[in-house]
């Protein structure tokens, strides 16, 4: 009688060992609340819930806030499981602390190494040879989108030039269209951007690091990084009223509508623009460069995911698996599609890109084509106070490019 | 009191005796000290918790966390004033100190005029007392989120008022402050007046009528224009109100955030970015030994407000004793 | 003489016929009230139209056909990120957070301003003036002390951990008003309770507290509206499990698909104003005594 329960106990018990774990509910933060970012990350959340776990959405809209947000919840000792950030150094004291899941010995099963291209992709994500992250995306930053419409109606063509384009600026502004658009938003990221853009066409992808990476005063304080400073104040003339703190889809959303003419913006942007089902070409036009006949590089940046330790290891589990998932071929087509990105990896069906992504891959592809942005070597204190001082520029009538510029090497200086 | 003495001697009488009763006052709190003392501290125990755990550790952090290099994590790399060097060289902060500065007096000194005007035209026994001090209060249970954001649109040049009023005929009217930075602050101060304006009414009219009832008699007695009394003679008695009334503008304006990222997010460009959105814009950043030298600077001011606050009440007890 | 009994009454000069000074005041406090009362219009009439309404009119236009249909989106299917439900996810937690988090920070704060008002011993008023103080500190300066000590108790994250921090930051301006009002009360009142031999508990209890209605409809308020409507803090404090309302408020109203949709942004604005609202409404007269009586001793 013993025996058959001795057995019948031990019968259970394999039983129970071999069985799954237990699904996992994983709370995910980012920042990705407009339109297009919305179509993108429900991908990510269907393909991770078809796995059996289930993505339990955090989004924070603003990525400061969300930032901050979850980093005083690290610190508390609450984090969520997994959190978007840029590639750079956002995430730097996280690491130091301890507080982040090792990617490790996952990346090397499945072979990031290898796949994840180009190098200064992985270099966010891999430090010391630890993988701390991954990364799903290239965002490149150095594009204008323009409304075919807008520009007909003054009579014109698209530009291709940055200097056809300040020409047309006042023709533009005649047709009563909004020559250039531009949103103040979230201490004036925007504007920055634009402002990397302009110094980028000044100085071209090789020498521009300097200024970033190796704090080149010299450059930062030279004629090439003036005239971006005096072209950026004089775009911001041809701004409209409504500019300041307006965040970034709501101007798109005056290019797709026609209203204005151009905007300086990432390929992002895109989303909009298909949600809108806008067709390139026809309704409107990618130019790289921004406006740079023949663009050769790329400033990218784009999206990782950190995990954060938790003590559960049924989550630790769901954890790796959404990792594994963000990265798989499947999941970066979709993924990529939908938001406007370029994938991180090489072998995955982009027959559903169009012929805006498609242009910005082949140049991807070409040896040191990428620039990385400033968030890979400054600190967020660092582009937090440079926001503030191109926002100044182009808002503050009584700001002057010469004094905006001095403010911008004084920063440099100092920075850490 | 004796007969009510006559003239321009009853007037001032009045005024004397509000003095007096305020010395009794401090008197009695004097007496009241030596009652059982040791329930009470039980019974405060959270609030000491809270003002020495919180605030004063909390406040010595912030100071001594000015003098490091903290990133995320609080260290004590102590980098003496290096901190304060850079916030001074910041036009950012700069121009945040300067904003509010105007922005507070702006603010404290319109709610003052246009609460105490309120006050004394509610204090004429008009018809309706109820319905219009409510309309003047509901706003004060609307966030500073929600205060900005419909302010915002009002204030917009497409959508808000300058378009409606354009719209039905006046072409040139111009009132689309926060699209430029040199009004923004001003469509900040309406859009806040708006907001607490009705608090100080309410502060300033219960004051107004806490004062003795007989200065009215007395200086039509003395022949003084009713204007002039509520100025220069009822004011100065509802000394204690006003300076309520004061206190919680003061910290409303000390604390302008909310608002600011509502309205403007601290646009165009800088013109209305505030020492309080500094401070938290920079540890949100991660540069927390900076964050804190710009919130010990913001409140070396308060400080000093308080301290002369407590010297001037010391002053006042001991004339009250003296008595 | 006291105030609390005084509070409501009119005590200024007695009026005269309808005068030309009469029909000037009338004509101030009805254009006062109609700045303050256009806000409230716009909104409303705003979150009634649709957008194309909103584009091509002006926002005093009475909508061509209201409609509440931006309240139900707002409500329940307005995209916050992923999710698209709206406001409704948060109501429940937000509520929960209200209701523990009113009462106790007005239990702490009534206790405070009785007990430095009647029962001062040595450093209370220091502590107070400490207190005073650590109102005008933006709150994330403190921020960090408190998640460090949150932490550590294993309170970070949790229902009680936000409550805990709204008590701490209410704190301040609720223990100056009651102080003030209890300060008003006639002393007479405590004496003689002193000399019936009531101690510190009993008398609160038994006189204090049934005498502080009017203050505490203000408190209430204060308290309400704060925390109702407090987006940071409950981002960072309450845990996953717990986001008020405003989280989603925030992501509404801060993004959007294509233009800005003022109509289900003044909608969700609406619905999350209409909780403060409505109890200021329902307590007004209490409310003005309040004030009235916790204010006047500076």
């Amino acid at each position: 009688m013993r025996c058959k329960l001795v057995a019948a106990a031990f019968a259970a018990s394999v039983a129970l060992s071999s069985g799954t774990a237990l699904a996992a509910d994983l709370e995910v933060v980012h920042w990705w609340t407009s339109g297009g970012e919305q179509a993108a990350v429900s991908v990510f959340a269907k393909e991770f819930d078809a796995t059996g776990d289930r993505w339990v959405d955090g989004a924070i809209a603003l990525g400061e806030t969300a930032r901050a947000t979850v980093m005083q919840r690290a610190l508390g000792g609450d984090p969520p499981d997994a959190s978007q950030f840029n590639p750079g150094r956002q995430y730097e004291d996280l690491i130091s602390a301890g507080l982040l899941l090792d990617l490790t010995p996952l990346a090397e099963k499945e072979g990031w190494d290898k796949f994840i291209r180009p190098d200064q992709i992985k270099a966010p994500c891999k430090i010391d040879g630890h993988w701390w992250c991954v990364p799903v995306n290239i965002h490149m930053q150095n594009w204008a989108w323009a409304s075919v419409a807008a520009f007909k109606k003054a009579g014109l063509e698209v530009p291709t030039s940055w200097d056809q384009y300040l020409a047309d600026l006042p023709k533009l502004k005649d047709a009563g269209v909004i020559p250039f658009a531009v949103g103040g938003d979230g201490g004036g990221w925007q504007i920055s951007l634009l402002a990397n853009q302009l110094i980028l066409a000044q100085l071209g992808a090789e020498v521009v690091e300097k200024i970033w990476k190796d704090k080149n005063l010299e450059l930062a304080g030279g004629p090439e990084v003036l005239k971006a400073f005096q072209t950026l104040k004089s775009l911001g003339e041809y701004a409209d009223n409504g500019s300041p703190n307006r965040s970034w889809s709501d101007t798109t959303a005056l290019v797709i509508k026609g209203s204005a003419a151009l905007q300086v913006m990432g390929d992002w942007a895109q989303g909009e623009f298909q949600v809108a089902g806008q067709k390139p070409g026809v309704d409107y036009a990618c130019l790289l460069g921004p406006l740079v006949p023949d663009a050769k590089y790329v400033r990218t940046g784009g999206d990782i995911f950190v995990f954060f330790k938790q003590k559960d290891a049924d989550v630790e589990r769901a954890q790796l698996s959404l990792a594994s998932l963000m990265v798989n071929p499947r999941t970066q087509a979709l993924f990529n599609t939908a938001k406007g990105s370029a994938p991180v990896r090489d072998d995955v069906d982009l027959s559903l890109a169009n012929d805006c992504m498609k242009k910005a891959i082949d140049v991807l592809k070409q040896p040191g084509s990428v620039v990385p942005d400033a968030n890979q070597w400054r600190n967020e204190a660092f582009t937090t106070a440079q926001n503030a001082i191109f926002s100044d520029l182009i808002y503050n009538k009584a700001t002057t490019p010469a004094a905006a510029q001095a403010q911008f090497v004084d920063l440099l200086k100092n920075a850490e | 009191m004796a007969a009510k003495p006559r003239g321009s001697l009853l007037t001032s009488a009045i005024v004397q005796d509000a003095g007096i009763a305020e010395g009794r006052l401090q008197s009695r709190a004097r007496r009241r000290r030596q009652l059982g003392k040791l329930p009470s501290i039980i019974g405060t125990l959270p609030m000491i918790v809270v003002a020495v755990g919180v605030f004063v550790i909390g406040l010595s952090f912030t100071v001594v966390l000015s003098f490091t290099s903290s990133k995320l994590f609080p260290t004590f790399n102590f980098v003496g004033w290096y901190q304060y060097e850079r916030l001074w060289a910041t036009a950012r902060w700069v121009e945040s100190v300067k904003h509010i500065w105007f922005y507070g007096a702006g603010q404290i000194g319109l709610s003052l005029v246009l609460g105490f005007l309120l006050a004394v035209f509610m204090d004429q026994r008009i018809r309706g007392e109820d319905t219009f001090r409510t309309i003047f209060l509901y706003p004060f249970a609307l966030s500073a989120i929600i205060t900005g954001l419909v302010w915002q649109l009002m204030l917009d040049p497409i959508w808000g008022l300058q378009a409606a009023v354009r719209s039905w005929g006046w072409t040139d009217f111009k009132f689309a402050p926060l699209a430029s930075g040199e009004t923004a602050l001003i469509g900040m101060i309406v859009a806040s007046t708006w907001n607490g304006v009705g608090v100080t009414m309410a502060i300033l009219l219960a004051g107004l009528r806490g004062v003795d009832s007989e200065i009215w008699n007395a200086t039509r007695v003395d022949g003084i224009p009713r204007w002039r009394t509520y100025l220069w003679i009822v004011l100065p008695m509802m000394r204690g109100t006003v300076a309520t009334a004061v206190i919680l503008l003061l910290v409303g304006v000390v604390r302008t955030f909310d608002i600011v990222i509502a309205m403007t997010g601290g646009g165009p460009g800088i013109s209305t970015q505030m020492p309080a959105t500094y401070v938290i814009d920079s540890i949100n950043a991660r540069n927390v030994g900076h964050g804190m030298a710009a919130a010990t600077c913001m409140l070396l001011p308060i400080l000093a407000l308080i301290l002369l606050q407590v010297a001037f009440r010391a002053r006042a007890n001991r004339r009250a004793t003296a008595r | 003489m006291s105030v609390a009994a005084m509070a409501v009454e009119p005590a200024g000069p007695k009026p005269g016929k309808l005068t030309a000074g009469r029909i000037g005041i009338y004509a101030f406090l009805v254009v006062s009230a109609l700045f303050f009362l256009l806000p409230l219009a716009v909104m409303i009439l705003t979150s009634m139209k649709p957008m194309d309404e909103i584009h091509n009119g002006n926002i005093f236009a009475l909508p061509q056909h209201p409609t509440f249909d931006y309240w139900v989106k707002a409500w329940s299917s307005a995209c916050t990120g992923r999710d698209c439900y709206g406001l409704s996810p948060g109501f429940f937690n937000s509520v929960k957070i209200t209701v523990l988090a009113v009462p106790a920070s007005i239990a702490l704060a009534m206790i405070n301003g009785y007990a430095l008002c009647f029962w001062r011993y040595r450093g209370s008023e220091f502590l107070f003036t400490v207190l005073v103080f650590g109102a005008f500190v933006p709150y994330q300066v403190l921020v960090y002390p408190i998640i460090y000590a949150l932490s550590r108790v294993g309170l970070f994250g949790t229902l009680p951990g936000i409550v805990i921090v709204h008590t701490i930051f209410g704190m301040p301006i609720l223990t100056l008003i009651f102080r003030n009002f209890f300060a008003s009360l006639p002393v007479e009142l405590f004496k003689a309770a002193r000399v019936d031999g009531a101690g510190f508990w009993g008398i609160f209890v038994r006189i204090m507290l049934p005498m502080s209605l009017p203050i505490t409809v203000v408190a209430v308020i204060l308290q309400v509206t704060g925390i109702w409507n407090d987006f940071l803090f409950g981002l960072v404090f309450a845990g996953h499990d717990n986001l008020p309302m405003t989280v989603q408020l925030n992501n509404i109203v801060r993004t959007s698909t294509g233009t800005v949709e003022y109509s289900t942004n003044m909608a969700a604005t609406i619905l999350t104003g209409l909780v403060p609202l409505v109890v200021y409404f329902v307590s007004g007269k209490w409310f003005v005594r309040g004030i009235a009586a916790g204010a006047v001793k500076g």
